[in-house]
This record gives C-alpha cells, structure tokens and sequence, in this order.
C-alpha cells in the first residue's frame, strides 16, 4: 500500500474568463466527465474554441461526492472495452496530465455471500480474461491474503465465499484527477466557466444551436451534455424524454486511521464498499436510495445497513468514528449502463446514465466523447451504447458488475 | 428517515415502505398494436423531474398495500398521499 503525502499542488491551476458570446463546443458540466471530454478535445482533434459550463463550482457534483473506485471488471463485451480503455488511460495519466493524481492500483475484491455470487463471480472472472482484463478468482483464504482485515470466519450471517480480483484495480485523488484536466484543458485555451447554470437550449429545426444559462445566451457549434444526475432536467428543457431515474447515493468516511486496509472491498450482497485513504480515511459507499431524488442527501437507514455490513466485513472498524457523510445524485438507466452518444437533435451528444459507476470511467469517456463530437459519430467504444438500445432491445445489462444496488 | 403517511395505517417510518417508481402508467391499451418504439417508451422510459412527482409506495411491512404520493423530489416532502382508485389531488 502506497503511503504517499497530499502533493503539492502547481501553482496555476485555471483562469477564471468572462464567457464568450460563441463556442465551437460547448460542454453541460464541468465534473470530470466534462473536464475529461475537453481535454480530449484539444489533445486529440486540436478543438479548443470550447467552453465548459458548470452551475455550481468545478468539480463540486458527484466528482466532489464519490468513492474514487477504478477497475474494469464488468461483463459483457462493450462494458470491458469501455472501462478497460479508461483503466489504460489511468495508468498513463500523471505524464498525460503533468500532475500527481495518486492513481494507486491496489486491487479491488469483489466478494461472493452466496452460491449464486459464486458461480457470478467465477463467469465474470472468466469473461475478463476472455476480454484481456486482469482478473482472477480467489478463495476465502486467498482473500485474506490479499486483505487481512476482512472476516471470513464461516459463522457470518453471509460468510465470505470467495471473491473476484483485479490487481490492476485502485484509487485515485478524486479532486486532483478534476483539477489536472482542467489546468491542461485551459492551458490549451478551453474556458472553464463557473457559476453558469444552463436554463435552457436555442434550436433551429432539429439542430441545436447554442444555450441559455444564467450569465447569458451563448451560441454553439455542437453541445455536448455531461451533467450526471442532472441530465433528465437539461433534456426536459427540449422535450427529449430519456430513459434515467436519478437517485441519491451516499457516500462516508471515518476519521484518519493508520494504514490497516491494502486494497478495495466490494460487496454487492451485505452491500458496502470499501477503500482507506492516502491521508487515512475509510472511504465507504453504500447503495441508492430506492426513490428518485434531487436533493444530495440520502435517508439514514441505508448508512446503518452499510455500517452493520462494514462492521461485520470488517471487525476492526467496530471502534472507528464516523466523520461526515454526504450524497450525490446518480442517473440510473434500465440496464445499468451508460447512455453515450448521438440524440435525435444533430449537434447535441449525450453522456449519462452512468449511475454509480461514473468515476472509473472519466478518462475513457472523455476520449470517447471527444471523438463523438469531433466527429460526428460514435467511438468505437461507445457506438453501442446507444439510446436506440431501448427500442431496439440491444440492452447492456450490468446489474451484476455495476456491484452497487440500484 | 422520515414518516410517510400509509392511506390505511396512518403515519409510519419510513423504513416500512416499498418503492414502486412512477404512478398513473396505464397499460397499453391494446398492446398487439404497439410499435418497438412504442413499447419502450411503456417499459423504459418514466418522468424524471426535479420538483413534483406523482409516484407508487407499498407499505411492505404493514398492511402490504400499494398507494399513490405526490412528493417533491428536491426536498424529498410529500405533499399527498391517496389511494390507487383516487385521481392524482391539486397540489
């Protein structure tokens, strides 16, 4: 386990302009979806003439509120591409962005309760492999190798049956991720616009021309959306109905410990998630509150579960303090995967739905989005993740590797 | 948590309660006749709104039954509860 100090951050980070009456591209959300796909933008199609528009501050959304999780071990085929891509980008990304992000790859373990997880586990282990993703399959022994802490005593009320294991899997500084794509992205001219909320699009035909937000009317080549939980509200702003339902997910950590946990713990069953901190926190999540919600906060009984989970996973944690716990709000899509690309408006591209498992994913959407705006037409990696799926039935369904209950 | 009022039972935690997503989606009316289109949109895709929303609740650890609420979906209040057979209440 890396131990590594808070970095000093550089000096300059981003300006802070006046938004210009005309953009190329515009981006609907400066979190690092948004940040990552601006980036891109410049670095692989030379597009820089893009502002990113955020309503609150940078990177304050879900960015400021997750649980900092990487890994790729999902599924299906489109799935594997996708968050295996992001992964790669990750390992290169401190050079990429000229600045520490502490990406950390400890590892993930993705434990089994039940026969079920079992034989779920050991098939997604086998498809990983199929897909090039580092995975293996570990025994309840194995496990507590990997992670001492973990209680794989047989008299737990879910025992602890195995568990999947991507060693390549890990962390990241959530924060500095933002702020190295945003430095590079305005390093290379992109304006970064906050307190400037989207209230609405101006349109011509079927094309969409531009936005209105709370500083002004600002016109657009194309419009790229990447607002997260708040996707559905941007689009009502069109009549573009879409298939999501946002919901509060919340998030907590303890106060600072020593090191005493070397890697990530997931459980989709007990449902907790789990990873310690550079500076020492434990970092957990739970899963989404089942109602539809707005208001970045959750309801109480779903910390107690993941606490009673937590503390039967992990019996040292028995005499941790809580520090604080926060929510962020997620748009959930019917089959748990993301929705990104094309719209029926020409000029308008999508990025949602990626409910709890947006993070892991930031420099690999940024890239797929860049060059679904550059040109027109989706990445390979995102080409089936299509909103024509619903009707077509083309469905990605990652209820199981998605690993968060929603 | 919060209270939530059950039609039959009165006011309860809300811990008692089951989520059943959007309210008032009628069945198709005459399904051989839909679209591929058409049935998505039945299956998929529900109303997602920052405000107001007119939603299904069960209490599953009461009296099992299903009702309508009309709640706010930013500051998370309801604002009615009524029963299944009852028209969605002005707000």
């Amino acid at each position: 386990m890396t131990h590594a100090g808070i970095p000093e951050l550089p000096a300059a980070l981003w300006r802070n302009p006046e938004p210009k009456r005309s953009y190329d591209v515009v981006i609907v959300g400066a979190g690092g979806h948004g940040l990552a796909t601006a980036h891109y933008l410049a670095k692989n199609h030379g597009i820089t003439n893009v502002a990113v528009l955020e309503r609150g501050w940078l990177a304050g959304g879900n960015m400021a509120r997750n649980t900092t999780i990487i890994r790729s071990n999902y599924l299906w085929d489109e799935s594997a591409a996708i968050y295996e891509h992001a992964l790669r980008l990750w390992e290169g990304l401190e050079d990429d962005l000229g600045m520490p992000i502490l990406f950390d790859q400890r590892g993930v373990l993705n434990l089994a309760h039940s026969l079920q997880d079992v034989r779920e586990g050991v098939r997604r282990v086998e498809a990983n492999v199929l897909n090039g993703v580092d995975a293996q399959w570990l025994t309840p022994d194995e496990v507590r190798e990997v992670c001492p802490i973990v209680n794989t005593s047989p008299d737990l009320r879910y025992p602890v049956l195995g568990a999947t294991y991507q060693p390549r899997a890990g962390i990241a500084k959530h924060d500095y991720v933002a702020w190295g794509f945003a430095r590079r992205a305005d390093a290379a001219g992109v304006d970064l616009i906050q307190d400037c909320e989207v209230t609405g699009f101006t349109t011509d035909g079927d094309r969409v021309t531009g936005v209105s937000t709370s500083r002004g009317d600002i016109a657009a080549g194309k419009v790229a959306l990447c607002a997260a939980g708040h996707t559905s509200v941007l689009a009502d702003q069109l009549g573009l109905r879409l298939p999501l339902q946002s919901h509060p997910l919340q998030a907590l950590v303890s106060e600072l410990l020593e090191p005493v946990h070397p890697t990530v713990v997931m459980s989709n069953a007990v449902h907790v998630y789990v990873s310690q901190a550079h500076k020492g926190e434990l970092v957990m999540g739970a899963g989404v509150d089942s109602y539809n919600g707005y208001g970045q906060r959750g309801a109480f009984h779903i910390i107690e579960r993941q606490m009673a989970a937590a503390v039967e996973l992990f019996p040292v944690f028995a005499r941790a303090h809580l520090l604080r716990t926060w929510g962020g709000i997620v748009d959930v899509s019917p089959d748990a995967s993301p929705i990104v690309g094309l719209t029926p408006y020409a000029g308008l591209y999508l990025n949602c739905g990626w409910g709890t498992g947006g993070f892991k994913a930031t420099p690999g959407v940024g890239w797929c989005m860049a060059h679904t705006i550059a040109h027109d037409e989706p990445h390979p990696h995102n080409a089936p993740f299509t909103l024509e799926r619903f009707t077509t039935g083309a469905l990605i369904d990652e209820h199981g590797a998605a690993a968060v209950a929603h | 948590m919060q209270l939530i009022e059950c039609p039959w039972c009165g006011p309860r935690e809300e811990v008692e309660f089951h989520y059943g997503g959007q309210a008032h989606v009628a069945y198709p009316a005459d399904p051989a006749t839909l679209t591929d289109e058409e049935w998505a949109r039945y299956l998929f895709f529900r109303d997602n709104p920052k405000g107001t929303f007119a939603e299904r609740w069960q209490h599953a650890a009461g009296c099992r039954r299903w009702f309508n609420a009309v709640r706010d979906t930013a500051t998370y209040r309801f604002q009615a509860v009524y029963r299944p057979d009852e028209p969605r209440p002005e707000i």
